[in-house]
């Protein structure tokens, strides 16, 4: 009864729609960033997030006296698009291998963004370094909401409409080439997307706990799956399962939500691997 | 035609024709350019100079005309999916996310051609490499290809399994008339399963019936020559 009584204030609403388009859009994008191994995507990602957001805070402590600059997240995404591109191209038009490309960006984003953010006067900024890196989902906005609930949509559109191309240029990249589909471009389009995903969802979750929804439950999944669709189905099953969890979890045990949720996808995967097949 | 990979040629000035019906056995040492000139076959290569036509048309304009049977050694084994997926995507050119009543029949009737109606369920990661190849050969011929392409399409496959497949290839030609490539290391293959041989290394050191081509003298020409010598710089 206390529980329902919890689901039903604003606040928690909030959480739980928010988290649910999270772990459905990181689900759909896990199962691919798992079996192209790309499992570091995430973390390079996130953290490329930061530097984004951090250069957002910086713009809009030292320039957006009012109007867009004054929004953090409006530069972020152009940053952490950009910073996408960069890893897929150096994976694309080099012999450096994905760890590498994405560690190189990695680093140079996070050093951007401990450099913008010292800079920035306390009084001036607008974002909290504490917050961007472990998140509260309980903290999410009506805004923040919205912006999630749009690009998930558009994501998961986009996902769907590319799933049988993005799935056979997993599978063999030459044999899908032989057969007319464009696997340069839909690497850059997965890499953007899941750009998009990780940067709008990091403020909510967490930089750090981030790259958890698009590792874990797809990874699970794999564990489990005989087929490709079923591990995309298994993976956003997953999500959402480790996401009412944790959300439930963490009300009841009073602890941190985000930490929650992954330590819940965590115990998932250890339900996997004892039902693995093998 | 030809084709440069940086300073190297990969080929050069390589040109013949193949008629419906016909096989084709490609031979030549490794780095000679056998898979090259199958990738510009595919469409995946450009050549320098020259130009592939199949069947009148710039290689890699129409995928459907072709059958392609990759080496075994490039397939992810870790990818979770099953034969009759992997058949499916023959026909359709991608990734199934579901599977019609329609497609799982002609799936099997594909691997029914090759022998291995009983893979239809099986999971990849589970098969040998003579399963294997009999499925990527039902996905190559589930499209039912005027030419067929095979990059060493025998390797990790056992001498019984092998001469299945030459006789499933050559059962195919019967029907259909198609024209069939292959890559093979095997000069006793390529004698016996092939109306034309071409001797490979970078040029063409002989094309024709095997009888001709497979001479001592072409041979050694060929294969006494290695890949990486510095003739073959382009400077």
């Amino acid at each position: 009864m206390e529980l329902l009584e919890a689901f039903s204030l604003p606040f928690m609403q909030r959480a739980l729609l928010g988290g649910l388009a999270i772990a459905v859009v990181a689900g759909l994008l896990g199962t691919f960033v798992v079996q192209r191994g790309l499992a570091f995507l995430g973390d390079g990602l996130a953290h490329a997030a930061f530097g984004g957001m951090a250069l957002g805070a910086f713009a809009a402590a030292f320039f957006g006296t009012s109007g867009w600059l004054e929004q953090p997240l409006l530069i972020a995404v152009p940053f952490t698009l950009l910073a996408s591109m960069g890893i897929a191209f150096v994976r694309d038009r080099t012999v450096l291998s994905s760890d590498v490309a994405i560690g190189v960006f990695f680093a140079v984003s996070v050093a951007l963004g401990v450099l913008f953010i010292s800079v920035i006067p306390p009084e001036r900024n607008v974002i909290d370094v504490w917050h961007l890196l472990f998140g509260s989902i309980l903290a999410v906005g009506p805004a923040d909401l919205g912006i999630i609930l749009t690009v998930s949509a558009l994501v998961f559109a986009l996902l769907l409409f590319v799933w049988p191309r993005l799935a056979y240029a997993t599978f063999d990249e030459e044999l899908a080439r032989t057969d007319g589909v464009n696997t340069r471009r839909l690497e850059y389009l997965l890499f953007a997307l899941a750009a998009l995903v990780v940067v709008v969802s990091a403020q909510m979750i967490g930089i750090v706990l981030m790259a958890a929804y698009l590792v874990i439950p797809g990874a699970s999944a794999r564990l489990i799956s005989r087929s490709l669709v079923a591990m995309s189905m298994w993976s956003v099953l997953f999500g959402v399962a480790s996401t009412v969890a944790g959300l439930v979890i963490s009300y009841l045990v009073d602890v941190p939500t985000g930490s929650t949720i992954i330590l819940t996808q965590a115990a998932l995967f250890l339900v996997a691997a004892a039902f693995r097949k093998r | 035609m030809s084709v440069r990979f940086g300073k190297v040629m990969a080929l050069q000035d390589v040109s013949f024709d193949l008629e419906r019906g016909q096989t084709l056995a490609i031979v030549g040492p490794n780095g000679a350019g056998k898979s090259t000139l199958i990738r510009v076959a595919l469409g995946l290569i450009r050549p320098l100079r020259g130009h592939a036509l199949i069947f009148g048309q710039y290689a890699g304009v129409d995928a459907r005309r072709i059958g392609y049977v990759p080496q075994l050694k490039t397939f992810d084994r870790s990818f979770p999916a099953t034969a009759l997926e992997l058949v499916v995507s023959g026909a359709r050119l991608q990734w199934p996310a579901r599977v019609t009543r329609r497609e799982r029949e002609a799936a099997a009737a594909a691997l029914e051609q090759v022998g291995a109606r009983g893979l239809l369920n099986r999971r990849l990661a589970g098969l040998s490499g003579g399963e294997l190849q009999r499925v990527y050969l039902a996905r190559a011929l589930i499209r039912q290809p005027d030419l067929v392409l095979l990059d060493e399409p025998a390797t990790g496959v056992d001498f019984l399994g092998e001469h299945d497949l030459y006789d499933l290839l050559e059962g195919y030609q019967e029907r259909t008339n198609a024209a069939i490539v292959m890559i093979t290391h095997d000069l006793t293959a390529a004698r016996y399963h092939a109306s034309h041989v071409l001797v490979l290394n970078r040029q063409a050191h002989g094309f024709g019936a095997p009888e001709e081509v497979l001479s001592e003298e072409s041979l050694k020409e060929a294969y006494g020559h290695h890949g990486h010598q510095h003739d073959w710089l382009v400077n």
